[in-house]
């Protein structure tokens, strides 16, 4: 098993800049998720530590050793590709046992280590089958063995769910992450599905436009996102952004919103006046009479334990996620409260969080 | 509601009634009665007797003889009744099916010599554009390559024209390199030619064959060239048979360039059947012999990869 350090990471091809020198450590036995929308550079980074591609710039490396020119073969890591990739002219064994071919392993040996893999996959029964009659579950099952067999020092993982129907991926997560508790390899995820990344990753990076914007647990990036970007995309409905002007002081624990205050963590440097946003997760949203920001419902998602109200307001809509047994109606004017210990404040212009007591501890990509 | 499927199923356009069907069945076998009527009609030609083959009316039902196959064969010189009579009894049966046309031979005939030609040249070149049009196409579908679409667009371009329209500026480099009339010089000519049809074709197929094997092979420990030979290949097969099949085709048949620069040597089956003469003539039975010969290794050849045809050119239909 690996440490897998990324260093000034670049890769342009002719004109377009996919991947604009990011910087991070992959600890040992970490279960890394790189999550952003496509287009975002997260698989071309994933290839660049495979050696499927070579980096404009930069370095990679592994355990300490620099393998940023080396051939994929001679990195000893594993690649699980979104469309599984099985050989079609090889049956399932076959599949499975082809790394330790490549490596010209003896065929006794061959066959015993097919068969510890598709025992701890469950997929013993398969192994003289054809690729090609298999279900979707059990082509991935397939696809984790041949990348489980040779133990490499690291997995790494293309979107590898992407090809199941919904139900089932909820299913392949559970094993997935179940999986990587049992053998303990560093695993580098790549997906644009926030549920998978939150649901199995340690640590999560976000890549945006070629760049990480922000690394962090499940908990930190969903909880602190460093910027409106992050913000946005972590959270599904995502974080409402509420738009005003003013300036802030370090130390206040209330802003200027429009024409009233409304209380926000403590606020730990100091701002001239600018264009900012407060950033608010639609659950800590709630109808009270009293509310200082005022609107009217628009529509309701009923999702059964929660439903999503859609609000109008001043300032633009809002969605609020409100236990199912509240009683909503379409067009009547309600107020609205914040949880005011977990909102979020941004610098409209650079996106940036702006520092508060909620943020200590995080890390900017 | 079942019932109501299955009855709009009973009514697509893919469930033909029984009459479609005959219907379909008695075309499809008229039309192999058309195109095989000709080839029927050359292999029982080569059964004939010299006079039953330019019999009129032309005579369906005759008196099988090997006369044609012996006199593509065979040189034979014509003798006089009584020195015939003087000779030791024949030997063989066909020194005796020769005697009886007051003839004795006097050797083998070229065919076998031109027969090998073909099949050298023929599957020597096909081989060759098959390789070298592999490769390419593997490189230009995987690579990026400066300058890719007008490399591509180069290579298409040598077929824009009929190749016999550069017959001489050919005649004439192959004088001065001494290729005239060598296998080497029509393997290289035929390869020339076909390459440009195998890279096309080729590069569909392999376009079509996800990255993902390769990639995974090349993670897995494989050399690029393994990965290819290995992986890639494997899946190209039906692509690889119908390219060789067309290739094959055209060396085969090819007729011009053989007739120009082949006469001796290295001369091919195509040039050499329109001139087997016989005495006062063509030798219709001896040239149908002939040409029955040369049909059957292209048929051997397809029919021992027609499982992959099919597919192959229904497929991997050029696309960009």
């Amino acid at each position: 098993m690996a440490q897998i350090r990324i260093e000034y990471l670049r890769k342009s091809f002719d004109q377009f800049t996919a991947v604009e020198g990011s910087t991070f450590t992959i600890d040992d036995g970490t279960f890394f998720a790189l999550l952003g929308p496509s287009g975002c550079g997260k698989t071309t980074t994933l290839r660049m530590i495979a050696g499927l591609e070579l980096p404009t710039e930069g370095k990679i490396l592994l355990d300490g050793e620099d393998v940023t020119f080396h051939r994929a073969a001679a990195r000893d890591i594993a690649f699980v590709f979104q469309l599984f990739a099985l050989y079609p002219h090889m049956n399932v064994g076959q599949n499975i046992g082809f790394p330790l071919k490549c490596q010209g392993m003896a065929r006794h040996e061959i066959r015993e280590r097919v068969q510890e893999t598709a025992r701890m996959l469950r997929i013993e029964h398969l192994l003289s089958s054809k690729t090609a009659k298999l279900s979707g579950g059990d082509r991935q099952r397939v696809a984790l063995g041949r990348a489980m067999v040779r133990r490499p020092k690291a997995f790494l993982m293309d979107e590898p769910l992407g090809a199941l129907d919904a139900e089932f991926r909820h299913l392949m997560c559970g094993e997935l992450r179940d999986l990587h508790d049992r053998i303990k390899a560093t695993t580098v995820y790549v997906t644009h599905d926030q549920l998978e990344a939150m649901s199995m990753a340690d640590q999560i990076a976000i890549m945006n436009k070629g760049r990480v914007e922000q690394i962090g647990t499940p908990q930190e990036v969903y909880d602190r996102p460093a910027c409106m970007f992050v913000a946005d995309f972590i959270g599904s409905p995502s974080m409402n952004f509420l738009h005003f002007e003013g300036g802030l002081r370090s130390g206040d624990r209330a802003i200027n919103f429009h024409d009233t205050r409304l209380a926000v963590p403590e606020i730990r440097e100091d701002r001239a006046s600018a264009a900012l946003a407060l950033g608010v997760r639609p659950e800590h949203i709630r109808f009270a009479d009293a509310g200082s920001v005022r609107g009217e419902v628009f529509g309701a998602e009923y999702l059964g334990t929660t439903q999503i109200v859609t609000i109008d307001t001043a300032y633009g809509r809002v969605a609020a996620r409100l236990p199912s047994s509240a009683s909503v109606r379409i067009g009547e004017t309600v107020g609205l409260e914040f949880n005011s210990d977990r909102l979020s404040l941004f610098d409209a212009g650079s996106g940036l969080a702006i520092r508060t007591a909620r943020e200590e501890g995080m890390r900017h990509g | 509601m079942t019932a109501a499927v299955a009855r709009s199923t009973a009514h697509s356009i893919v469930d033909a009634s029984p009459r479609i069907k005959a219907f379909a069945g008695a075309l499809v076998i008229l039309y192999a009665l058309i195109t095989i009527l000709p080839l029927l009609w050359i292999v029982a030609t080569a059964f004939k007797s010299q006079s039953d083959a330019i019999a009129y009316p032309p005579k369906v039902i005759f008196e099988p003889t090997l006369e044609g196959y012996v006199n593509l064969f065979t040189v034979r010189t014509r003798q006089t009744p009584d020195f015939i009579a003087k000779l030791p009894p024949p030997e063989t049966w066909y020194d005796k099916l020769v005697r009886k046309h007051d003839m004795v031979i006097a050797g083998p005939s070229k065919v076998v010599p031109r027969f090998v030609n073909s099949l050298i040249i023929g599957f020597g070149s096909t081989f060759l554009a098959v390789f070298l049009g592999t490769l390419a196409a593997y490189a230009f579908s995987r690579f990026r390559i400066p300058l890719a679409d007008d490399l591509l667009f180069f290579i298409l371009s040598t077929r824009m024209m009929p190749p016999v329209a550069v017959a001489i500026p050919i005649y004439l480099m192959y004088r001065q390199l001494n290729l005239t009339d060598t296998r080497l010089g029509m393997i290289l000519l035929y390869t020339a030619v076909n390459v440009s049809l195998a890279v096309w074709l080729l590069k569909g197929f392999i376009d079509e064959i996800p990255r993902e094997y390769e990639e995974a092979a090349l993670v897995d420990g494989y050399t690029r060239l393994q990965a290819l030979r290995k992986v890639v290949l494997p899946q190209a097969v039906t692509g690889i048979a119908a390219t060789a099949i067309f290739c094959l085709i055209f060396s085969w048949n090819e007729y011009a360039f053989a007739v120009l620069l082949t006469s001796g040597e290295a001369q091919t089956m195509p040039p050499f059947i329109p001139f087997i003469i016989g005495e006062g003539g063509q030798d219709w039975p001896a040239v149908a012999a002939a040409t029955t010969l040369f049909v059957v290794p292209i048929v051997m050849f397809t029919v021992l990869l027609r499982k992959h045809l099919l597919r192959g050119i229904t497929f991997g239909a050029m696309r960009k």
